[in-house]
C-alpha cells in the first residue's frame, strides 16, 4: 500500500529529473489511481521493486518527447536504441532516488524496456497503481508506480 | 606528465546507460583525463582495466552481470591507488557509505549538472 507522503518521493524525483537533466522543469500533475489496463505511450522503461518493498515503477512516453529531451542533454544519437537507453536512464534514475526516503532494502532491478503502445507491462493482481502525469513542453508522459 | 607539466591521468567509463556514458565523456572538462576506455558492466570493465591501466574510473552501481560495489572492490585489491568516483542514481546514505568503504573516493548522484560533474572530477584529482 502506497501513502501519499511516498508517493511525492516519486513526483519529486520526477521534477529534480526534468528541472536537472532536461534542465527545464516539467509540469508535474496529481497522482491518481490507475483504472483497467496500462496507457502506455512508445517507449517504456520498467524498474522491477524487491526488498521491503515489491512491485514496479515505469516510466512511459512518445518518441516525439524523448527526441527532445536527447536534444536537451546534448545527445545526437536518435536510434531506437538511444531511446530504449533513455527510458531506461529515466526510470532508474527515479526510482533509485527514491532510496533517499526508502532506504537501501528498496531494491531496484536494472531498467527492462518495453516499446510500442500495447506491450505487456508487469502487473501484481491486486496491487494498485497510481499515475504521475508529466507535462513536458508540448509533451505528456506519464509515471506509474506499483507497489506494496 | 603531459606536455604542459600537469600530471595525466587515464580514464575508464563504467554505466550500463551509452547516453550516460557519452555524457559523462562529453561533459568533463579537465585536459588532464584521458579516455581509455567506456565498459557497459563490472565485468566488462575488469577485462578493459587489464588492457588500460586506467587511473580514474567513474562508476554506476546498478549494472548487469557484476554491480558496481564488487567491481570497485575488485578494481581496488588489483590497484589500491585508482581513484573512482561513483555516479549512481541510488541516493540513499547506506550506498555511498558502502561504496567509501569498499574503496570508491567520490560519489555523484544522477541526475547532475557539468558543474557537478567536474567539481566532483576536480575533488576527485585534487
Amino acid at each position: 500500500m502506497l501513502y501519499e507522503q511516498e508517493l511525492k518521493t516519486f513526483v519529486d524525483g520526477t521534477t529534480n529529473f526534468f528541472e536537472v537533466a532536461a534542465q527545464q522543469p516539467a509540469s508535474i500533475g496529481s497522482p491518481y489511481l490507475m483504472e483497467g489496463s496500462p496507457a502506455v505511450h512508445e517507449y517504456t522503461g520498467v524498474i522491477n521493486i524487491s526488498g521491503k518493498r515489491e512491485g514496479v515503477v515505469y516510466f512511459t512516453a512518445p518518441k516525439a518527447m524523448l527526441t527532445v529531451l536527447l536534444m536537451k542533454m546534448q545527445e545526437n544519437d536518435f536510434s531506437h536504441e538511444t531511446m530504449r537507453d533513455l527510458v531506461g536512464e529515466v526510470a532508474n534514475t527515479i526510482s533509485g532516488n527514491a532510496r533517499r526516503d526508502f532506504g537501501r532494502d528498496f531494491v531496484i532491478s536494472v531498467p527492462s524496456v518495453l516499446t510500442g503502445e500495447k506491450p505487456d507491462v508487469p502487473q501484481r493482481p491486486g496491487l494498485r497503481s497510481f499515475i504521475i502525469p508529466i507535462n513536458w513542453r508540448s509533451h505528456s508522459a506519464k509515471l506509474v508506480v506499483s507497489l506494496t | 606528465m603531459s606536455t604542459n607539466g600537469k600530471r595525466s591521468f587515464k580514464l575508464m567509463i563504467v554505466d550500463d546507460s551509452n547516453i550516460m556514458r557519452r555524457r559523462i565523456e562529453r561533459s568533463q572538462q579537465f585536459e588532464e583525463l584521458q579516455l581509455v576506455g567506456s565498459a557497459a558492466n563490472g565485468v566488462d570493465a575488469l577485462e578493459l582495466f587489464k588492457k588500460t591501466d586506467p587511473d580514474v574510473v567513474t562508476m554506476d552501481l546498478t549494472m548487469p552481470r557484476m554491480d558496481g560495489i564488487e567491481c570497485i572492490g575488485r578494481l581496488v585489491a588489483l590497484k589500491p591507488a585508482i581513484r573512482i568516483l561513483v555516479i549512481s542514481a541510488l541516493a540513499d546514505k547506506a550506498t555511498a557509505v558502502e561504496a567509501m568503504e569498499k574503496g570508491a573516493n567520490g560519489f555523484l548522484n544522477k541526475p547532475f549538472t557539468d558543474r557537478q560533474l567536474n567539481e566532483a572530477f576536480a575533488e576527485l584529482m585534487r
